[in-house]
């Protein structure tokens, strides 16, 4: 068995849990947040919206499948730290290509093993998630640690988009019979969106995150897409500005996770920070219209704040919350009742989690259609 | 209030005995959904033919008809009860076949009764597999290429298409019961024919191999407005090939990518949805080639099923209980979470811990069974195992099993040809052969290569063993060393025995280090929400969740996976325990880890450890117990002989024993110390000695008389007993089935053979006797307790001897020192009273008794422990007022058989005979107001209906043909018709019985075609066989007619006092009427 050298994993509040190096040693720093996903941390590593952020996962067994091409959500993995209990030593599955500690330490990810996941998880709900830091391979003092914790910047007032998103835009073509096209927002966005998206014969222009309005618009849009991504919403002016005037102009905007707070932002409302967030693939979403619960993917550190029941007025006509977590009451969508205009909170396009809310794709082809 | 206002009144489905395939997993589900029903204001209406269950004690049901669970008897209750509507979908394959064949013969619509939870065409859809292929395909998914087959020559041009082996799996059979793998012509002959007459509607499908494939199972469920929700996705270690119930399997799936997961996911929800399973649960099973992926769905059950329980207990969402809500109008979001309180039910549990089930094999009480797993299901019972890794899980899972040497072992010599062999068979020792290939040096690709387990588990498994030699290299046993074994599930025995410390020397060591366990919770969420209900499992971990209390804990030890001899009784007496000791104000805390049980339901407890039942585990709960209040001690007398085997460790280890103390538990097993007590109050046992020879033993024998019981002084429960009638049979005993020596005597007992035998269970207090009930075996001296019928009260006994053998049991419950329950063998020959055996501890007849007297002695027993006397539960009115146990009606037990589980390694059957070895899996009570209706009532229940016309083939050993006379005239003058071979058909006419001569199967077809016995019974000719065997050996012809017998499900009576019990039964039937009387009736 490797002997590995003891890493330490430092909370903000000052709380430390020792445990061993694992993937890349060294030290990192981030916004701690706890995923509850069983399976997916291939998606998960990969997705956009993680980073900065240092990953618990809370299943204990990490990296049993390996690594693939196939299910990558971007072209890096992205998060700033990865916390595991057991990591796997092999990879055991037909479409494994690569192991996952060495994919972690080719993309010079610090990792930390061993380590009581749980209690870390529960300090982070019952605390709130919080900046921490992992340290391995270094002989720091615990005061040092801390103090650097400390020093590292704040996911509140974060605005990471222009380091997640693309320098120019690319081409998702349609399968089959092109049936819409849609400009995309990349604001940290996943591959399996666009895929979907294509997959209903959508062509899908993907945009850097500060694209203008008239560069959209030169692709002949039937609607805006906006992504998810990483970071504090309040940060994200201009990209509010751009959507208002897409709303103004009446083309058919459909936002998911960081999307939607923009969104939401867009329509007058305010968005905060969850006290730990939701990150999970077994999230109950109630769709308000039809009264059923949708088991969902999500991703996010903020929500916006707008409310729950009956009909709220924005300078776009009117519009109501579409659906809420059931866990907590969280608002997950908005809908525009007089323009073409709706998002989610969640992840329709799942990638890891589960499908349940796909549909949400082919209400926006609707959506398209119904304006044409 | 329920949602749906239609429904006022629910008559629920129980699941009958206990047997393979469909054990208490069925009380639990049953149970829970009682609780649900009641509590929403409807009137419960319960049958059920099984006393040791939790539901059919009185307070779960408005109505509680314990009678037999045939169309006959539950039309009564319909017709009876009125009930509004039927929810079968909590009663297993049982409940579901009943409410199918209500439906069909026009019962359910005659009363305008509603089936609730799944209707009669989703069921169809789901269980038909041609239908159910239909719906896989036309949602797009695949099946293995099948066909269905009517006809055995069907079922060969089938598998010639698609080529050997192929598997056999019989339509509406439970538990797999049936299916196998056929390799050639002949092995599909002979498992398609017998899966043709299992299968009730003469059908079974033929299908492709897929075995060495991953297997995969998702625990579903579904509401009215169509959400639907993924409960628990449980992965099997053992690839495809071996039943699920006798897989080992895992929780949360550990080997798939979240592509190929959701793809099983999105597949269970558009097959519960195309079925139309409108509201519950069902799961659904996947294999899954590991080669590209190719996922071929197996087969769904449209029910709660023994996959729920586990999935309930895995993620601490009660599946049966949440079903029972979904049933009546409710949808998913409007019913809360349990354990947050505050999310609701309409999600999917995420774990952050890892799930082991090990089944239990019984293969030992069955020595000419093949113990080949197969794709019919064979273990007794299984034990769960939670920690935060699969090793932490899987090694103790496997003590959990209680089963000495199951631990994995670690010597390092070895035969590695021989264990990589081994691991190509699934059988029950596979995984030791498995981990031993490993520890020789196979390598992960090569036993995966012969075993075709997932790499992943077996690199899993391939730690341990690091692990283990890390632990033999010489130098000194460091605290992180220690702590890494720990963290790998290594117990202080393993360890021990690795490092050649004793297991005491590691415990003191592991102290000083301050090395122990804390316990996590099952939440449902990860963490995410906190969790309100305490359900604890041990980890090596950092943090603990115990949390403060203020109330003393009682610690309830429960009795570990089902097994035969240990069995749901125990359970029922735990679970009892619990709730009396919580009504005394206690917090009560359960240890257990048998996921089948009510009594790990977080809900029946204060406090639940999910736990392997060894001094090790049990004292670190005491210890973190200890660390968060007071604890008034634990009880050990209720859960059978696991916790007592635990009481004296415990006690010497400064732990609390409440009730009968240790050192009393001590006199009543030790035979010089409990001879003593005999012979000081002037008791009588039967003579015995111990042999340490042969030599010895003949002479024992000659003293005592023959016949003699004989068995080895060092096992426990009937194992390797016979009864041995002449010297030549003892010298074939003692070289066969003994290691006799000075360390290992043989005990040799005079056997009773003509005396009747009688057991009794009665409370004490230290000072007065409650004499629950006495009861008398239906099946001579000589059966073991378990298997014999029993009558309670007894037919045949004078008051005279009614109070000897009280006053019996009150000097030995005096002399041995109980607080509590004693159960006491005697047997009474010519008159003279006997004592057999005495038990200080919950007896398997308690739940039995209880019910007949309507007392709950459970109960009264845990309050005794706790310091009530019997004079304050008479004045609190748990105990009548005065006065011993008072029977209402006649009440018999009966016992039920695991025959048609079982085949040799030929494909024949194994012989259906009874012993002094208990080989019964379950029970069933039969209660009417004369001995012939109970009777009738519990064969009805247990293997099949008497019959009440038809012939009956009698044939008897030579010493019992005169003892058979008296039943056979009963049968013959009540009309039936009888068939015997020579000898017994001379016997019977001499007696002017008429009968008709038929030829033993070793004379084979006279020159006429003449049938022989065997034909009678295959032909389906005679509704009844009656075969006595002679001595030990078993006969050609007597094996012949019992197996036959067995594998067509005609009953079979093989014992004197069984025909003369059978004939009042049959006579009682041909008078006709019976009537079913809830145990609140009986009760009033």
């Amino acid at each position: 068995m490797k002997n590995r050298k003891s890493a330490y994993l430092v909370l903000d509040d000052g709380r430390i849990f020792e445990g061993e190096a694992w993937a890349k040693e060294g030290e990192t720093f981030g916004e701690a947040v706890f995923a509850t996903g069983m399976t997916g941390y291939q998606e998960t590593l990969t997705d956009p919206s993680y980073f900065r952020q240092v990953v618990v996962m809370t299943a204990p067994h990490i990296g049993n499948t390996g690594m693939n091409t196939v299910d990558e959500e971007s072209r890096r993995i992205w998060v700033s730290g990865f916390v595991v209990r057991d990591p796997s030593r092999i990879s055991s599955n037909w479409r494994s290509e690569r192991d996952l500690e060495s994919e972690l330490t080719e993309s010079g990810v610090v990792g930390i093993s061993g380590i009581d996941t749980r209690a870390l998880t529960r300090h982070l709900r019952d605390c709130g998630a919080m900046r921490v830091g992992i340290f391995s391979g270094e002989g720091l003092s615990r005061e040092e640690m801390i103090r650097r914790v400390r020093k590292s910047p704040e996911m509140v007032g974060a605005n990471l988009v222009t380091e997640v998103s693309i320098d120019t835009k690319y081409l998702v073509p349609a399968v089959g019979v092109k049936k819409a096209t849609v400009a995309a927002l990349d604001l940290g966005i996943k591959g399996a969106t666009p895929r979907l998206m294509s997959e209903r014969g959508i062509e899908v222009h993907v945009f850097p995150f500060n694209a203008t309005f008239d560069e959209l618009s030169a692709v002949r849009p039937d609607g805006i897409f906006l992504s998810n991504g990483p970071g504090d919403p309040s940060t994200m002016q201009s990209t509010v500005e751009l959507v208002r005037e897409i709303l103004q102009r009446e083309i058919p905007v459909f936002g998911i996770c960081f999307g939607h707070q923009i969104f939401g932002r867009a329509l007058g409302f305010e968005t905060y920070k969850l006290r730990f967030g939701h990150r999970g693939i077994n999230q109950p979403v109630l769709d308000k219209a039809s009264g059923k619960v949708e088991i969902t993917a999500h991703n996010h550190g903020f929500a916006v704040r707008a409310p729950t029941e009956g009909i709220f007025d924005t300078v776009f006509g009117r519009g109501r919350v579409s659906h809420i977590n059931l866990n907590d009451q969280v608002v997950e969508g908005l809908e525009l009742l007089d323009r073409p205009g709706f998002s989610v909170q969640y992840h329709p396009e799942a990638a890891a989690g589960p499908h349940d809310a796909a549909y949400l794709f082919d209400r926006f082809l609707h959506l398209m259609e119904g304006q044409r | 209030m329920p949602k749906r206002s239609d429904i006022k009144s629910v008559l629920v489905i129980g699941s009958g005995p206990i047997v393979i395939g469909q054990a208490c997993e069925f009380d639990y589900s049953g149970t829970q959904a009682c609780r649900v029903l009641r509590s929403e204001g409807l009137r419960v209406i319960l049958i059920n033919s099984n006393p040791a269950t939790i539901m059919t004690d009185p307070e779960f049901a408005d109505a509680t008809y314990i009678e037999p669970i045939t169309t006959e008897f539950v039309t009564k209750v319909i017709e009876k009860e009125r009930p509004d509507a039927l929810l079968a979908t909590l009663g297993g394959q049982t409940a579901l076949n009943t409410a199918i064949k209500l439906h069909e013969a026009g019962v359910l619509e005659k009363h305008g009764v509603r089936l609730i939870g799944a209707n009669v065409e989703a069921i169809n859809r789901g269980e038909n597999r041609e239908i159910f292929k239909g719906i896989v395909e036309s949602i797009g998914g695949e099946s293995a290429r099948s066909q269905i087959c009517h006809r055995i020559e069907e079922c060969i041009t089938a598998a010639h298409e698609f080529n050997y082996p192929v598997v056999v799996r019989p339509s509406f059979t439970m538990g797999g019961l049936g299916s196998g793998i056929a390799k050639d012509e002949s092995e599909l002959r002979e498992i398609a024919g017998a899966g043709l007459r299992y299968s009730p509607t003469t059908e079974v499908l033929i299908e492709e191999s897929i075995l060495g494939w991953k297997e995969f199972e998702l625990e579903m469920m579904r509401d009215y407005k169509d959400n639907v929700v993924v409960i628990c996705s449980i992965e099997n270690f053992d690839p495809m090939g071996v039943h699920t119930g006798d897989s080992i399997t895992v929780a949360p799936a550990l080997t798939l990518t979240d592509v190929e997961y959701q793809k099983l996911r999105n597949l269970s929800i558009n097959i519960i949805r195309s079925v139309g399973v409108d509201t519950g649960g069902c799961n659904i099973q996947f294999a899954v080639n590991p080669h590209d992926g190719r996922i071929v769905v197996i087969e769904m059950n449209p029910r709660v099923s023994r996959s729920s329980a586990l999935a309930s207990k895995a993620t601490g969402f009660p599946i049966a209980k949440i079903a029972a809500k979904l049933a009546i109008g409710y949808s998913l979001d409007e019913i809360q979470n349990d354990i947050t309180k505050e999310t609701p039910a309409s999600f999917e549990p995420t774990l952050d811990y890892i799930v082991v089930k090990i089944p239990r094999f019984n293969f030992e009480k069955f020595p000419a069974a093949d113990p080949r797993l197969t794709t019919t299901m064979k273990s007794v019972g299984e034990a769960m195992a939670i920690g935060r890794s699969f090793p932490e899980a899987l090694q103790k899972a496997m003590r959990s099993l209680e089963k000495k040497g199951y631990s994995f072992d670690f010597s390092p010599e070895g035969d590695l040809e021989y264990e990589l062999e081994a691991s190509r068979t699934p059988t029950e020792s596979r995984i030791h052969h498995v981990q031993r290939a490993l520890f020789l040096g196979a390598g992960v690709a090569k036993v995966h290569e012969v075993s075709k387990i997932d790499p992943w588990f077996l690199d899993q498994i391939e730690q341990i063993n690091e692990m283990a030699r890390e632990l033999s290299e010489p130098g000194e046993l460091t605290a992180s060393l220690l702590r890494r074994a720990k963290r790998l599930g290594f117990s202080d025995q393993q360890i021990g025995s690795v490092t050649a410390l004793k297991e005491s020397d590691i415990r003191r060591k592991r102290e000083g280090f301050g090395i122990h366990p804390v316990f996590k919770t099952v939440d449902t969420c990860a963490a995410e929400f906190q969790a309100l209900t305490p359900y604890h499992y041990s980890s090596y971990d950092e943090e603990s969740e115990v949390e403060p209390r203020t109330r003393p804990a009682v610690l309830i030890l429960g009795s570990g996976p089902n097994r035969i001899g240990q069995g749901v009784e125990f359970d029922y007496s735990c679970v009892h325990a619990a709730f009396a000791l919580k009504a005394m104000d206690y917090e009560t805390v359960m240890i257990n880890c048998n996921p089948e049980t009510v009594s790990t339901d977080y809900d029946t407890a204060d406090r639940l450890y999910f736990e392997p039942l060894t001094f090790e585990d049990v004292m670190e709960i005491y210890r973190a117990e200890l660390a968060v209040g007071p604890v008034a001690g634990v009880v050990v007398q209720l859960g059978g002989q696991t916790p007592l085997g635990l009481a004296k460790a415990l006690e010497d280890a400064g732990v609390p024993i409440v009730g009968t103390s240790p050192a009393a538990i001590d006199i009543a097993e030790d035979r010089g110390e409990f001879g003593a007590l005999l012979i000081r109050e002037q008791l009588r046992a039967p003579e015995f000695g111990l042999a340490y020879s042969y030599d010895d033993a003949s002479a024992i024998a000659e003293r005592v008389g023959y016949p003699v019981l004989v068995r080895p002084s060092y096992v426990l429960g009937g194992r390797g007993m016979e009864i041995v009638y002449d010297d030549q049979a003892l010298a074939s005993y003692i070289s066969r089935a003994t290691e006799i020596s000075p360390d290992h005597p043989v005990l040799v007992d005079r056997f009773l053979d003509h005396a009747t035998e009688l057991d009794v269970d009665a409370l004490f207090d230290g000072q007065e006797l409650f004499l629950a009930g006495v009861m008398e075996h239906i099946e001579e001296a000589g059966i073991h307790s378990g298997d014999s019928a029993c009558v309670l009260p007894p037919v045949d006994l004078s008051t005279q001897s009614l109070m000897e053998i009280r006053l019996a049991t009150e000097k030995i419950a005096r002399g041995v020192g109980v607080r509590g329950l004693i159960n006491i063998q005697f047997a009474i020959e010519d008159g003279t009273l006997f004592v057999l055996e005495a038990n200080p501890r919950a007896s398997r007849t308690v739940p039995f008794v209880s019910k007949a007297i309507g007392v709950p002695l459970a109960k009264a027993a845990a309050q005794i422990s706790l310091g009530k006397s019997i004079e304050q539960l008479r004045a609190e009115g748990m105990l009548p007022k005065s006065g011993d146990g008072q029977a209402r009606g006649i009440s018999v037990k009966e016992a039920v058989l695991p025959w048609n589980r079982f085949r040799k390694r030929d494909g024949s059957g194994v012989d259906a005979l009874l012993g002094p070895e208990m080989r019964s899996t379950g029970e069933v009570m039969g209660r009417d107001d004369t001995f012939g209706k109970a009777f009738s009532k519990s064969q009805s229940a247990a293997s099949g209906a008497l019959p009440s016309t038809g012939a009956v083939f009698v044939s008897f050993a030579d010493r019992d043909k005169a003892e058979g006379i008296r039943g056979t005239k009963k049968l013959f003058e009540s009309g039936y018709k009888l068939f015997a071979t020579s000898g017994t058909a001379n016997a019977l006419a001499k007696e002017g019985i008429n009968v008709e001569q038929v030829r033993k199967f070793s004379e084979g077809k006279g020159p006429k075609g003449e049938m022989t016995a065997l034909d009678l019974i295959e032909g389906g000719v005679v509704a009844l066989v009656i075969n006595t065997p002679f001595g030990s050996g078993p006969r050609e012809d007597g094996w012949r007619i019992r197996t036959g017998a067995v594998a067509r499900g005609i009953p079979i009576i093989t014992t004197i006092s069984g025909l003369n019990a059978a004939a009042e039964a049959m006579v009682a039937q041909r008078h006709g009427d019976f009537t079913v009387t809830s145990l609140q009736e009986w009760l009033r």
